[in-house]
């Protein structure tokens, strides 16, 4: 063990991931389980066949409680916060005076309080902004006493049903408090590979107990972050500070599904949130210059992040975001940014890659249908 | 554990190199790389014809996770590639060392064989290395 490995942080199923032979990598300032002894690509192909069972307990989970709670977080998001249902829960985006992102996150409406999943990266950054935004009567906590898992893949709910029946009723984005072994879980009907599964929070000493009793299926199988990001790419799901950041706005990075019809200029509640003007603006007279499309390659080479898109005579016209050869694809796919002329669906552009240009053509997302159980 | 057949010879980068009868060499990647690399899903060889001098990039083999470059242990001209790689690079990981060999070298100097560590010696350098 390097010097570097001892300085950060640990996720209640360390012990596990090392027992379970693991290799581990710093990611986010967290010692994190990248593969198992399987391998990314079989455990990709696994959470697409069976079940995944992955470790996000890195991101951080935050609590808003107070009256004035809803009213307070929409002021930083484009997402209708005030009419979220008790038991659902919304993707939402952190949006700065530009329009910029800031970070993306899930929030539910547990009812008598609201709870956000933030990404790892940017937990420290997300809490210092929300300190800063929130009203006095508005409180925050960090729940780093917690764990989070991911159960996914089309098997995910048979086996979260033997662990909580009532689990079996939840659709697509249902989030609800849920009494696991005798301890208060969250458990929501998502996740990031475009399959039917679930996350589950957890106090951190019953995670190790919990994540045994789900590997203790047979179709169950630890699933490291290399293949947590194949599987998200092929579900054309955005990385946040890859796909995704502060110089970017959510119309540029093809998230205008994600601004709620009552927050958009023509909504009940229209604007009041930071960067609103310019991505109006946006939505109203397509005034930006590059958006992301993905990119299936004609052959065999992954094309990787920070490579440059050419067009036909040879101008860059984009850079590559997230790129690999997709397990279940079979082909290589890319989320990029392009100029906007040359995003059309279909469009022949090429990959600089190594002093060759492989032609890649645009394509729509996600690359593998998503399978979510939506009623 | 990894193989490392003691007919074989090593370059630092990875790369096994083996004298054939003809006194051609075949080179590919050793089973500590391919392990290290995970599972391979493409793999560029460089062209028949091609010369290279010895530490050249001879092409690069890519995983699902991440790219590493190929270097040519001797100098020499290619003769031949293995084309099966192509479709079933996939094969780099099942048979490093027969199957999944990445091309074959006429080699300037033959003698360059010696500048390559044998087997015990890439074994100590992966051992140091992890």
């Amino acid at each position: 063990m390097s010097d570097t490995s001892s300085e950060l942080a640990t996720t209640p199923l360390y012990d596990l991931h090392l027992e379970l032979a693991a290799k581990m990598v710093p990611f986010a300032g967290y010692n994190m389980p990248v593969q198992y002894p399987l391998g990314v690509k079989k455990e990709h192909l696994h959470t697409r066949e069976k079940a995944g069972l992955f470790d996000v307990s890195h991101m951080g989970q935050i609590v808003l409680r107070g009256p004035g709670a809803a009213e307070a977080l929409e002021r930083l998001v484009p997402v209708d916060i005030v009419d979220l249902p008790e038991g659902k829960q919304r993707y939402a985006l952190f949006t700065d005076p530009q329009g910029g992102v800031l970070d993306d996150f899930m929030v539910s409406n547990f009812g008598d309080c609201l709870y956000l999943v933030v990404n790892a990266a940017c937990k420290a950054q997300d809490l210092a902004y929300l300190q800063q935004h929130l009203a006095d009567d508005v409180e925050l906590e960090l729940l780093d006493d917690r764990g989070l898992i991911a159960l996914q893949g089309p098997l995910a709910a048979e086996i979260m049903a033997n662990l909580a029946p009532e689990t079996a009723d939840m659709v697509f984005m249902d989030s609800q408090r849920v009494q696991i072994n005798g301890h208060e879980c969250f458990v929501s009907r998502a996740g990031y590979t475009g399959e039917d599964g679930f996350e589950i929070s957890m106090p951190a000493q019953a995670a190790e107990p919990m994540v045994r009793s789900l590997l203790s299926h047979k179709a169950v199988e630890m699933i490291g972050l290399g293949a947590r990001d194949s599987l998200r790419l092929e579900a054309g799901l955005c990385l946040y500070g890859h796909d995704l950041d502060a110089d970017t706005t959510p119309i540029e990075a093809g998230l205008s599904w994600a601004i709620s019809k009552p927050r958009r200029a023509d909504g009940a509640r229209a604007g009041g949130f930071p960067g609103a003007e310019r991505i109006f603006d946006q939505m109203a007279n397509k005034s930006y210059a590059r958006q992301r499309v993905g990119l299936v390659g004609e052959g065999r080479a992954p094309v990787r992040e920070a490579t440059l898109i050419c067009d036909e005579q040879g101008k860059e016209i984009g850079v590559v975001t997230s790129g690999t050869l997709g397990p279940s694809a079979g082909v290589p796919i890319a989320m990029a940014y392009l100029d906007k002329q040359h995003a059309a669906l279909g469009t022949l552009v090429f990959a600089a890659v190594r002093g060759k240009q492989l032609p890649m053509r645009v394509s729509k997302m996600p690359f593998v249908a998503q399978r979510y159980r939506r009623s | 554990m990894s193989q490392t057949p003691v007919e074989l010879k090593y370059a630092a980068s990875h790369e096994w190199a083996r004298l054939e009868e003809d006194g051609t060499v075949t080179v590919g990647i050793t089973d500590h790389a391919q392990e290290a690399l995970g599972d391979v899903v493409f793999v560029e060889l460089p062209e028949e014809g091609d010369n290279l001098a010895a530490g050249d990039e001879a092409g690069v083999v890519e995983s699902v996770k991440a790219a590493s470059d190929i270097y040519a242990p001797i100098a020499g001209e290619v003769i031949a590639v293995n084309t099966l790689l192509e479709d079933e690079p996939e094969t780099v990981n099942s048979d490093p060392y027969n199957d999944g060999w990445f091309y074959k070298i006429q080699p300037d100097d033959v003698s360059e064989l010696d500048n390559l560590l044998n087997a015990s010696d890439y074994e100590q350098q992966c051992a140091d290395d992890s």
